[in-house]
């Protein structure tokens, strides 16, 4: 009597095949996905991380909103052609803060990950309003609309709050000055020290050519312009981040 | 006293919707219960037409004469030609869009949010509906019960189509939490989760009552693509909310492990939804289109628990290169090669069962339809093992090699699979002598599979040239092409791939034709395939 014979049991009774199927389904993500959450060289030790400012945050929200990641990755792999073409290979510990990644699947527009610092504010506001008229190859749809609304600024604070509950670490400090932070920051008159003393390296001032407006262009542009401007690479050690 | 309650709750629901937009923390939360209010409303005018409060009787309208439940399987498979022709025609409109970028209308109509649009319109509404239908049908069937929890499979069947409005109009709004093919927030994904588990409740239960003593290969594969979908769902969902009133959620996983664990739902979600479910559609119509029995019961055993068990490790294949540790990424690529094997044994037992039978895919095209199917999940399953190589997905990730590949797996397999079955069911539930027109069936064959044939073809030749261009060096070691040049470079490409789907299109079209015509009960006048039924001989 071979084993499969036996099989019969399990065909004969619905709880068997239901209990069986499912203890078999968990085995591939317990061994995989469950030692990323405690083998500690998952993410390599980083200086200059730190939680998105309300303002990039807002930001991020609006990239996701709109599909970005459909086209665009945030994840540049060890090759000479995407080093040369985007910069430093992407480190794990460059989305610690994301929820939820971004590190995209298609190309069909160029990586962002180290797309901050790279073009002008003025650039980026041409490029997302008419896309053709700076790239002419450019297959992008247009995001004018982005430049006519207003961003929305209530409950900024719980933004954060439910990025904490996930495991950012925003302090209390951070969520109280929320809202002003999130406004200070693309307000070419305010004082920030502030916000540079709570988000070091963060862009400030007018990003969508209009400083009398907070627009989600403001936002979008804030974003884009911080993307992998964060951790210093001319201190970074490779060997010591090599896993 | 018919549909009183149910369309009391209909109205309450109607209601809440109401006070959640009047409560909305954010503009989209607003929009988006605006159109949840006005469907409700809809469904419960649509509800209150039909009460009767006559005292209830017991009706033979919701049973046919085998006392199963086919009202359900019905409307099924009329949602699923529906959802099939809406889903490739926005596939054909972002086709365009990716080649003629002024076809993109900002804000609601921009690729960003049509393409989540196509995708879950193919995977979940095409697909899902396919699934839910064929799974009732042939679970019926083969444990000779009727469909388990009265009203719980119209339940099953119409919360999946909220589900289906809500995930739609959110995509186009701009609510989404960006994990691909996991698109829908928080409160779309609660609302599935309960329709997911009356699913299982209405499949298992039925499985409990059957009369016969074993359960049926298909329902094995039936099984468990519900539980494992059910599991995947909840897991990659995981979310915290800003606010109960709100569409944002932020994953309770970040970085690399919210990377792992969406391509470990993002890989099975094509694991048992587009693979494990319809094979469990290709167990018993195949078997029944050609009259001959499955090919082997052994190879059935051992297929089924080595592809449930390795579909699950092979999500890392999705991230080779990336900041993933190495030991992840090897451990998925490894799990993917040997997948190939399991995967050909259910391509085996499929194409074998046509032994003895094999003039049947010259006679019959519906034959003709389920066998270039399986052809096609054999191709699938081996250029998927391929592109998990490492060194191969250097050169194929992130380029559009993946999407035809995807495409050749969801078009010829998913689709022509789907067909095959539609064409099976159509003249048996609505009790009609054949189709309309066999030679439509032919027809549909024909272009979609040219279609999916110039598709494949064309997004080889697309992503491995752009895969080249992109990491092409000169003699003096400067990268050759811009990143703008190779975008220019696909343009031809992009254009004869909507040139594919619009074949592809087009066949829908013409069985959503056949099927409404049969529906309606006509037959149309023509000449027979070939062959297709013996000669009667003259008498000696």
């Amino acid at each position: 009597m071979s084993i499969l014979d036996k099989h019969a049991i399990l065909e004969r009774n619905a709880t068997l095949l239901l209990v069986g199927s499912l203890f078999v389904v968990t085995i591939g993500g317990i061994v995989e996905i469950a030692p990323l959450f405690y083998l500690e060289n998952t993410i390599e030790k980083v200086e200059g991380m730190r939680p998105y400012s309300p303002l990039e945050l807002a930001g991020r929200d609006i990239y996701i909103r709109e599909g970005c990641y459909t086209c665009h990755s945030q994840m540049i792999r060890p090759f000479r052609d995407e080093v040369e073409r985007y910069g430093h290979y992407s480190l794990a510990a460059e989305s610690m803060y994301d929820h939820p990644f971004q590190w995209g699947s298609k190309r069909t527009g160029p990586d962002l990950a180290r797309v901050g610092d790279r073009y002008s504010n003025e650039w980026h506001v041409q490029h997302l309003i008419e896309p053709r008229s700076v790239v002419p190859e450019s297959v992008m749809p247009s995001y004018s609309f982005l430049k006519d609304t207003r961003l929305e600024v209530k409950n900024v604070a719980m933004h954060l709050s439910a990025n904490r509950a996930v495991g950012v670490p925003y302090t209390d400090e951070m969520l109280e000055n929320a809202e002003a932070d999130l406004k200070a920051q693309a307000d070419p008159n305010a004082d920030t020290s502030g916000i540079e003393a709570r988000y070091p390296k963060a862009k400030l001032g007018d990003f969508d050519g209009d400083p009398a407006r907070l627009t989600e262009m403001d936002a979008l542009v804030a974003y884009l312009q911080m993307l992998g401007t964060l951790v210093d690479f001319s201190t970074y050690d490779d060997a010591a981040g090599y896993r | 006293m018919k549909f009183v309650t149910e369309t009391i709750v209909l109205a309450v629901g109607a209601f809440i919707a109401l006070l959640g937009a009047a409560f909305a923390q954010d503009r989209l939360f607003e929009a988006h219960m605006w159109v949840l209010f006005f469907v409700l409303l809809a469904s419960t005018l649509f509800m209150v037409r039909r009460i009767s409060f006559a005292p209830a009787v017991a009706t033979k309208s919701s049973q046919d004469d085998e006392g199963y439940f086919d009202e359900v399987v019905k409307y099924g498979v009329i949602a699923t030609v529906f959802w099939g022709v809406v889903g490739f025609l926005v596939g054909v409109v972002v086709a365009l869009q990716l080649a003629f970028p002024d076809l993109n209308i900002e804000p609601f109509l921009n690729f960003g949010r049509t393409r989540p649009l196509h995708t879950s319109a193919v995977i979940f509404a095409f697909g899902g509906n396919a699934l839910i239908a064929t799974s009732f049908y042939v679970v019926q069937r083969t444990s000779r019960a009727r469909l388990f929890g009265g009203n719980l499979g119209w339940f099953v069947f119409w919360g999946y189509q909220l589900f289906i409005v809500m995930a739609a109009t959110g995509y186009l709004l701009g609510i989404t939490q960006s994990r691909e093919y996991a698109e829908p927030e928080w409160y779309v994904d609660i609302w599935l989760t309960i329709v997911w588990v009356a699913y299982l409740i209405a499949f298992l239960g039925t499985i409990m009552t059957r009369k016969e003593p074993h359960i049926y290969v298909a329902n094995w594969f039936f099984l468990s693509f519900i539980v494992t979908i059910a599991m995947l769902h909840v897991v990659n969902n995981l979310a915290v909310p800003v606010s109960f009133l709100g569409v944002k959620s932020y994953s309770a996983f970040s970085g690399v492990q919210d990377a792992l664990t969406q391509w470990w739902y993002g890989h099975n979600a094509v694991g048992f939804f587009l693979t494990a479910g319809f094979l469990g559609m290709m167990y018993y119509f195949i078997p029944k289109q050609v009259n001959r029995p499955v090919y082997s019961y052994r190879l059935s055993i051992i297929h089924f628990w080595a592809l449930i068990f390795m579909y699950i490790w092979a999500g890392p294949h999705h991230l080779h290169y990336t900041a993933l540790p190495d030991w992840a990424q090897t451990l998925g690529m490894v799990f993917s090669i040997m997948l190939w094997m399991p995967s050909w044994g259910g391509m085996i037992n499929g194409l074998m069962t046509l032994s003895g039978a094999w003039d049947k895919i010259r006679t019959d095209p519906i034959v003709r339809m389920m066998v270039m199917a399986v052809a096609f999940y054999g191709m699938a399953t081996f250029e998927g093992p391929m592109m998990s190589i490492k060194s191969v997905n250097s050169l194929s990730h992130y380029t559009d090699w993946t999407i035809g590949h995807v495409h050749s797996g969801a078009l010829g397999w998913n689709g022509l699979i789907t067909f095959g079955a539609i064409y099976f069911l159509v003249p048996k539930l609505w009790k009609r002598e054949r189709l309309y027109s066999i030679r439509m069936v032919n027809w549909h064959f024909w272009l979609a599979t040219l279609g999916i044939v110039v598709y494949a073809a064309v997004m080889w030749v697309a992503g491995i040239q752009q895969g080249l261009m992109w990491r092409e060096y000169d003699e003096q070691g400067f990268l050759v092409y811009s990143f703008a040049e190779t975008i220019a470079a696909m343009f031809p490409y992009y254009v004869l791939r909507a040139a594919g789907g619009g074949l592809f299109l087009l066949g829908a079209l013409i069985m959503a034709y056949n099927v409404t015509m049969t529906i309606l009960g006509y037959q149309r006048d023509e000449a027979p395939i070939p062959g297709a039924a013996p000669k009667l001989q003259p008498a000696e």
